[in-house]
């Protein structure tokens, strides 16, 4: 779920948070293995079969050990070995992946992947098992199109099914909006921003009445909201058409997210921060900025970076616009597994509701599973950190209304590459009036 | 030992004769050769077989893939010399090799020069002498890691504590990471740091090898301590000299700590790759755009500018107090 090198650095803060989010969500202990857990395990089989389930994510990150153990326990003779490989996503965990993929052997029967590879793994369907073979094309009605559809191979074979899911929200400071004379309680706020226009308006008056704070941190958090909705409306595309032709130039909806951007910053309105740096833990500890689009996993990141001093000073709002998605991950059994119908098995388990609900528990990840969404532990889930905001319904309703979206194979590379200039242009390293010819040019560079 | 017993037993043993069979003193004699000859090979061996697998090999495979459109779990085709063609034009390749040379310039020069007085003042006679000498070495045990996260955390351009300093005297918060000038400055005050000492040791080492008579024959023809040290501890101090400016060469070309950690563990140093070092430019494409190719292109001829690079600084310092 953490989809980042930047968030692999934060995930050893995250992980006390993620454990205090579970905790706050009124969940006990993990439940005795329910009879169902795993219900779809086949008859036994003569000898053990251990099947390795290979994440990448700091600290509580998949938070599958719960889940594993009510397998576990249920399947007796297909024991699954719960391996987190490594914090880092793009850097370490990927690359390895990929070389294994390659030499035949070596990966996990099944391995979990972040949203920005998924273009890269559709276009290689040689290396995955067909999760159809194994009847799981039957989970369809389980989960939102944007995010079955991902799962989708360019042979238009399944080869995922989807874990948890970022949603979106606008986290706000509350001291930071009392002290500029807006309104703290998070209906009004919601309120005061059901377009992105009206967020900019809420902008300027906020930085007339506190000029020494930002009122968002800075480009990345912005830009990827918007486009998520940019991209539903345009066809679901980034930067990729489903020809995995280049379109960055063409996708109205990009431009869109760059414009917004550029208005936000050109008014003043941000902190100049890059996200996942030293300088952007430090303002949010320190109140530099009032505003953050926030994905469900974002809150644990806020908590634990701003620390127990900052507790009850954020909340969590709507986002505006109403919708959005950034960040979640899925699971895929690779072809060079020995025994794929026992992995598809588990894979079917822990991305159904049971497992869903029992990883959000543990770790405060936001199912994708509608089943799972709609289980009481996750829809009445409230976060004490964030003055009780009822994070459940409020991450629920932002992905209810998801266009779905395609990845093209060099999704992550063009994405890093855009958002670079972006980051530039708000700090002032790019001017703004040269910077969508650059962003242009960075995106083609990237993708080759 | 072994060697000269058997070479003797053999004198002693093997009379020539022509009741002998031809067969045995034939094995004899390869066994004795194998002994003299290939033993002293297979005993230095163990270097070579790992240099090998772990130098050699590496080398030319990297040569091999270089040649190709290398996609890490995707479609491999050989292409000839493209790879290079394409690097060789490629503006973000050569604004990284600026860097590198850049921030090695401006590393290395004043490291050096100051290493090499601090050398001078340490190899005086000075009270706690010891303790001096070990706290000029202290910052080399600290991890590079660490060090780049705390000089980035001081070169912060809201919180960091130089933007603090500076403001005392009505200077403005500088963005460190947003200029050249400022985050090539902010680099090679990192790398400074830590390898002052190192090379301050170094040249401490050879001074002290320097013969006392020649300073007390040069003090008794009038020279002054600045004269005896540019007349005498410099040239004298030329091969070690020769020795620190290679290997900061070599370290200085491959920099990639420090920048990385400066940059929020990016490798594209800073948004237009103000700081993006040649190392983090082949890690950028070989392990973030998975193009191991033109990743293996970029390696070589990072190994052909260092190996150039080294050859100029040898022949400048070779120079060195020729003149005086």
């Amino acid at each position: 779920m953490m989809n980042n090198t930047r968030r692999g650095v934060l995930a050893a803060v995250a992980a006390g948070a993620l454990a205090f989010t579970a905790a706050a969500c009124g969940g006990d202990e993990a439940p005795a293995a329910a009879p169902s857990a795993g219900g779809s395990a086949a008859p036994a089989p003569a000898e053990k079969i251990e099947i390795t389930l290979n994440t990448f994510g700091g600290g509580e990150n998949f938070a599958y050990d719960d889940a594993v153990a009510q397998w576990n326990a249920a399947n007796p003779n297909v024991q699954v070995k719960y391996v987190n490989l490594t914090d880092r996503f793009e850097d370490t965990y990927l690359p390895q992946v990929l070389q294994w993929l390659e030499a035949g052997s070596g990966a996990g029967d099944i391995i979990a992947m972040d949203e920005g590879a998924m273009g890269l793994m559709a276009a290689r369907p040689q290396y995955f098992a067909d999760l159809g073979q194994y009847g799981l094309d039957s989970r369809k009605a389980d989960f939102p199109a944007f995010k079955y559809d991902v799962g989708v191979n360019t042979e238009g074979k399944l080869f995922a099914l989807g874990t948890d899911i970022g949603g979106m929200a606008m986290c706000y400071r509350t001291d930071l909006f009392e002290k500029a004379g807006l309104p703290t309680n998070r209906d009004e706020v919601s309120k005061l921003w059901p377009t992105w226009n009206d967020y900019l308006e809420v902008g300027k008056k906020f930085k007339a009445k506190v000029p020494d704070a930002g009122f968002v941190d800075g480009a990345n958090t912005v830009y990827n909201s918007v486009l998520a909705q940019e991209a539903g409306k345009n066809g679901g595309l980034y930067y990729f058409d489903k020809s995995q032709a280049l379109v960055v130039d063409k996708n109205p909806g990009v431009k869109a997210a760059f414009d917004y951007v550029q208005s936000l910053s050109s008014a003043g309105l941000t902190a100049k921060l890059r996200s996942w740096s030293e300088e952007w833990n430090t303002a949010m500890q320190k109140g530099g900025f009032a505003t953050m689009g926030c994905p469900s996993w974002m809150l644990g990141v806020i908590s634990g970076t701003s620390g127990e001093s900052n507790a009850k000073k954020w909340d969590v709002a709507a986002v505006p616009g109403g919708s959005g998605n950034w960040g979640g991950s899925w699971l895929m059994v690779p072809s060079q597994s020995k025994h794929p119908k026992e992995a598809a098995d588990v894979l079917n388990f822990l991305t159904g509701k049971d497992g869903q609900v029992a990883a959000f528990k543990e770790g405060g990840n936001f199912p994708s599973s509608i089943p799972a969404q709609q289980d009481p532990t996750v829809a009445d889930a409230k976060n004490a950190y964030f003055n009780d905001a009822p994070s459940g319904p409020i991450f629920a309703a932002s992905v209810a209304q998801l266009a779905p979206v395609f990845f093209g194979e060099k999704h992550a590379q063009v994405k890093a590459a855009v958002e670079e200039v972006l980051v530039g242009a708000d700090q002032g390293s790019v001017k703004w009036d040269e910077a969508w010819t650059r962003f242009v040019e960075e995106g083609v560079k990237a993708a080759g | 030992m072994s060697l000269s017993v058997d070479a003797g037993s053999r004198s002693r043993t093997v009379p020539p004769g022509p009741r002998r069979h031809a067969r045995p003193p034939g094995s004899r004699r390869f066994w004795s050769w194998l002994d003299l000859r290939a033993t002293p090979y297979l005993f230095v061996s163990p270097y070579f077989i790992l240099f090998a697998i772990f130098g050699v090999f590496p080398l030319i495979f990297t040569a091999w893939v270089s040649l190709h459109d290398w996609q890490l779990a995707g479609d491999k085709t050989f292409i000839g010399m493209e790879n290079y063609t394409e690097l060789l034009a490629d503006d973000k390749f050569w604004n990284s090799v600026l860097n590198t040379v850049g921030i090695f310039v401006i590393a290395t020069v004043p490291q050096l020069l100051l290493a090499l007085l601090l050398a001078n003042a340490l190899n005086k006679k000075l009270r706690g002498r010891l303790v001096l000498r070990l706290s000029v070495l202290a910052p080399l045990i600290t991890s590079v890691v660490a060090v780049a996260v705390v000089f980035t955390q001081l070169y912060g351009r809201d919180y960091g504590l130089v933007n603090w300093v500076l403001g005392a005297f009505g200077i403005d918060p500088i963005h460190w990471q947003n200029e050249k000038w400022s985050s090539w400055i902010a680099i090679a005050t990192m790398i400074d740091w830590r390898w002052t000492g190192y090379n301050a040791i170094i040249y401490l080492a050879a001074m002290q090898t320097i013969p006392k008579d020649l300073y007390e024959a040069a003090a008794i023809d009038g020279a002054s301590p600045r004269r005896q040290f540019w007349g005498i501890t410099v040239p004298l101090l030329k091969p070690t000299i020769i020795f620190t400016v290679i290997v900061s060469t070599i370290g200085g070309f491959t920099l990639f700590a420090e920048p990385v950690m400066f940059g929020a563990g990016l490798m594209t140093g800073g948004t237009t790759g103000q700081f993006q070092t040649v190392a983090m430019f082949i890690v950028k494409e070989g392990f973030r755009d998975f193009q191991y190719g033109y990743a293996a292109a970029a390696a070589w001829i990072l190994f052909l500018l260092i190996m150039i690079t080294a050859l100029i600084n040898f022949a400048i310092v070779r120079g060195i107090g020729r003149s005086r």
